[in-house]
């Protein structure tokens, strides 16, 4: 009896395809990615079991942490009607570059008088800049904030016909009162609905 | 690399011809690390949305719109400093309060919703009162413990009115 001959096959396979498909969608995941742009004021947020998600439109997020408000205000169209209504009311003239580059910062917290050195900072620089200021005047007789909260609430109206929802994203160790301060700001405009920003938390 | 020698042996042709390159790249690796840079994208992408806890708090400058709280129906936790907080039911002064960790808090909410509901049939209504030691995180924490307990009555947030009753029962716990 003839033995059976096993037969030899080549045991690659062909990948070409596998790899296509894999690189086709990391680059799908790679684009959809939103970019996040570094914090320049660090802050630790405490986690909750809520399931709300924060959305991506027409919002305000107030950065609070170290005693420091930052601002940062989503969408760039509404970043430029703000900072040309801020303009305005500081009389402070913004050059159309300075409120191009304006439009895709993110959060910051300066002094409007200090505003113009900063749009025109780059990269490091304005991440030091940023660690070494002291956020945005909050206090009764210079209350920045509280203008700023005001144009983009406007601008959000004008350009988008909604009302613009403010978030707090609050440093898990800051102390109640910095944060009541802030509020009370809020309250003074009669944003008594607002968001506080947590993160997810897990094995619950 | 794993690729069995599949030529037919022999070498018994002395020819010198020209050496064909095997034009076959191993691509194991490269789609290995494709895969696993998805992996990271779709995880990223969707676990780093951070979630929003909605807040109402009282107008502060509308003074006229009151509503009366049963006393026996309200429960009033005040956020101390340490992490701890202090929690009464009814009127202040009447009952000592109780000073507990942020861990056993929520079994006390769970405990008075219940025996509220089994005496009355009413629902349990909350007063947060953070004082000036609480932090934000234990803010944030006590909004999130009235949640997972499942207290539907909005939760009032109190921040301006602390009672002297309930400052002197913080002090004697050391929370204040």
């Amino acid at each position: 009896m003839a033995r059976a001959k096993v037969q030899r096959k080549s045991t690659s396979i062909d990948m070409t395809a596998m790899c296509d498909v894999s690189f086709l969608l990391l680059t799908f995941f790679i684009l959809t990615a939103t970019a996040r742009q570094p914090d320049p004021l660090e802050v630790k947020i405490p986690s909750s079991t809520y399931k709300i998600k924060v959305p991506d439109l027409d919002m305000g997020i107030l950065s609070i942490g170290k005693g420091k408000v930052f601002y940062e205000i989503v969408g760039s169209d509404i970043k430029k009607a703000t900072l040309i209504k801020m303009g305005e009311k500081y009389n402070i003239t913004f050059t159309p570059e300075e409120i191009k580059r304006f439009s895709v910062l993110g959060s910051f917290g300066v002094p409007i008088g200090n505003l113009k050195e900063f749009i025109m900072l780059t990269g490091e620089a304005r991440d030091k800049y940023s660690k070494a200021s002291p956020g945005i005047p909050a206090d009764s007789t210079n209350n920045q904030l509280a203008e700023w909260l005001m144009q983009s609430r406007h601008s959000v109206a004008e350009l988008h016909q909604t009302q613009m929802r403010v978030s707090v994203k609050g440093d898990s160790e800051e102390e109640y009162p910095a944060v009541k301060k802030i509020i009370d700001i809020l309250q003074k405009q009669k944003i008594n609905k607002f968001s506080l920003i947590t993160s997810a938390e897990g094995g619950q | 690399m794993a690729e069995l020698d599949t030529s037919s042996g022999g070498g018994k042709d002395k020819k010198v011809r020209s050496k064909k390159a095997n034009t076959k790249v191993d691509l194991t690796a490269m789609v290995d690390l494709a895969f696993l840079l998805i992996t990271f994208f779709m995880l990223t992408t969707s676990l780093s949305k951070p979630i929003a806890m909605d807040i109402a708090k009282p107008d502060q400058e509308d003074n006229d719109v009151k509503m009366e709280l049963r006393a026996s129906e309200t429960m009033t936790i005040l956020l101390g400093k340490n992490n701890k907080v202090a929690w009464y039911m009814g009127v202040a002064g009447e009952s000592a309060p109780n000073i507990e960790g942020f861990s056993d808090i929520r079994k006390s909410i769970l405990k008075n919703k219940n025996d509220l509901y089994k005496a009355k049939g009413r629902l349990l209504i909350i007063v947060v009162k953070p004082t000036d030691g609480a932090t934000y995180k234990n803010f944030v924490d006590i909004m999130d413990e009235i949640n997972i307990t499942g207290i539907k009555t909005a939760p009032a947030i109190d921040d301006v009115f602390i009672t002297d009753d309930e400052k002197a029962a913080m002090k004697a716990g050391g929370i204040l």
